[in-house]
C-alpha cells in the first residue's frame, strides 16, 4: 500500500502523468462518443475535463502538477490559432462571395454574445474582473486569454469561460436551432463557430461536412474580428 | 528533366499518388509547416511587443500566415501542418478546461449567476448569428 502511495507521488510529480492522462482520457472519451453515435451530450472534451478534474480533486493533485505535463498540449493552441489563417485562406472564395452576410452575421453574433454576457454579468452583480473575463468568451480560449489580459479580466477564468461556452454551444445548439426552425447546415455551422468557437466547430464537423466548413470559417473569422475589435471597443467603455 | 532527382522532385511536389517518405535529411512537409506556424506566431508576438498593438501575438501571426499564403509561399507544408493541428483541435482545450479546479471558490460563490450568464449569452449569440445569416445569405 505504501509503495503504491510512493509510486503515485512520484508519478503525479512528473510531467509524464499530466500528458499521458490528458491523451489517454481524451482517446477513451472520443472512442466512447463514437461508439454511442456521437450524441451532443457525449462531447469528448466535456467528459475528459470532468474525469480529469474529478481525478485531480479526488487525489489531491495540484493543478500545477497536472499542468507540468499538460502544457505540452496546451502550448499547441498558439500555432493552432495561426493555423486558422489557413482555414480563412482556403475559404476565401466563399468569404468573398458572401462577404456581407458572413461579416454582418459574425459581427452581430459576436457583439450579441459579448454584450449580453457583460450586461447579464453586471445585472447579476458579478465582480468587475469576472465580467471582463466573460466578454471574450465566444472566442477560442488562447485568444480569449490574450483579450482578457488586455481588458483587465483574469486570463485563466476567461479561458475556462471560453471552454464552457464552447461546450454549452456544442451540447445545446442542435435543440436551439430546431426550436428556431433553422435547418440549413451552413447556417447552423456558422452560428456554432461564431458563438462556440473551436469546440462548436468540432461538433459541427461531426454532424455535416458543410456545417463543419462554415463553422471553421466562422470560428476563425470570430477569433480575428474579436481579437481586433474587442480591445478597441472596450477602450471606450 | 533528366537532371532532376526523381525522389527529390516528388517530395517537392508533395508526394503524389504514392507519397514517398522524405529522404534522410529532408524535413517532412508537416514539420516544415509547423516551423512556419511557430515562426509566424513568434513574429506576431514580437510585433505586438515592439509596437504596443492591442492585439494578441498569435492573431497577428494568423494575419502573417495569410500574407505568406497570398504571396504563394510554402503552401504545401503550411497545409500539411494546419491539417494535423486543426484535426485534433478540441483536444487542445482540455488542459485549460481542467483549470476550472483552480477557480472552484469563484464557481462556488457565483456558480448560479455564472451558469445563467454563460447559458443565456451563448444562446443569444447562437440565435442572433443564425437569424442574421439566414436573412442575408445569397442563394
Amino acid at each position: 500500500m505504501n509503495e503504491l502511495v510512493e509510486l503515485w507521488l512520484y508519478l503525479s510529480a512528473s510531467p509524464l502523468f499530466g500528458l499521458a492522462a490528458t491523451l489517454g482520457v481524451y482517446v477513451l472519451a472520443a472512442l466512447a462518443s463514437a461508439r454511442l453515435g456521437q450524441p451532443p451530450w457525449a462531447n469528448p472534451v466535456l467528459w475528459t475535463v470532468l474525469v480529469l478534474a474529478a481525478l485531480l480533486v479526488a487525489s489531491g493533485t495540484p493543478y500545477a502538477a497536472y499542468f507540468a505535463g499538460a502544457q505540452f498540449i496546451h502550448f499547441l493552441l498558439g500555432p493552432a490559432v495561426v493555423a486558422l489563417g489557413w482555414l480563412l485562406w482556403q475559404r476565401r472564395a466563399a468569404l468573398r462571395r458572401q462577404a456581407l452576410a458572413f461579416g454582418v452575421a459574425a459581427l452581430a453574433g459576436g457583439a450579441a454574445a459579448a454584450g449580453s454576457a457583460v450586461l447579464l454579468g453586471q445585472a447579476m452583480g458579478l465582480p468587475v474582473e469576472i465580467v471582463a473575463a466573460l466578454a471574450p468568451k465566444s472566442v477560442t480560449a488562447p485568444v480569449a486569454m490574450g483579450i482578457a489580459e488586455r481588458i483587465g479580466g483574469v486570463p485563466a477564468l476567461a479561458a475556462v469561460f471560453a471552454v464552457l461556452t464552447g461546450l454549452i454551444g456544442a451540447v445545446t445548439a442542435p435543440y436551439l436551432f430546431d426550436a428556431l426552425r433553422i435547418t440549413s447546415p451552413a447556417v447552423r455551422g456558422f452560428a456554432l463557430g461564431t458563438a462556440s468557437h473551436g469546440i462548436g466547430a468540432a461538433r459541427a464537423l461531426q454532424v455535416h461536412p458543410d456545417a463543419g466548413a462554415h463553422a471553421g470559417l466562422a470560428f476563425a473569422l470570430q477569433a480575428l474580428l474579436a481579437a481586433l475589435l474587442l480591445p478597441l471597443a472596450l477602450r471606450w467603455l | 528533366m533528366d537532371g532532376v532527382d526523381p525522389l527529390l522532385g516528388r517530395v517537392l511536389e508533395g508526394g503524389g499518388v504514392n507519397p514517398v517518405p522524405p529522404r534522410p535529411g529532408t524535413p517532412a512537409p508537416a514539420l516544415a509547416g509547423l516551423a512556419l506556424l511557430l515562426g509566424c506566431q513568434l513574429a506576431g508576438e514580437l510585433l505586438a511587443r515592439a509596437t504596443g498593438l492591442p492585439w494578441p501575438g498569435p492573431v497577428l501571426g494568423l494575419l502573417l500566415l495569410i500574407g505568406l499564403l497570398a504571396a504563394g509561399l510554402w503552401q504545401g507544408p503550411i497545409a500539411a501542418a494546419c491539417e494535423v493541428l486543426l484535426a485534433h483541435l478540441s483536444l487542445l482545450f482540455v488542459p485549460v478546461g481542467v483549470g476550472v479546479i483552480t477557480h472552484l471558490d469563484a464557481v462556488a460563490r457565483h456558480g448560479l449567476a455564472l451558469a445563467g450568464v454563460l447559458l443565456l449569452s451563448t444562446w443569444i449569440g447562437l440565435a442572433v448569428t443564425a437569424l442574421v445569416l439566414k436573412a442575408l445569405l445569397k442563394p
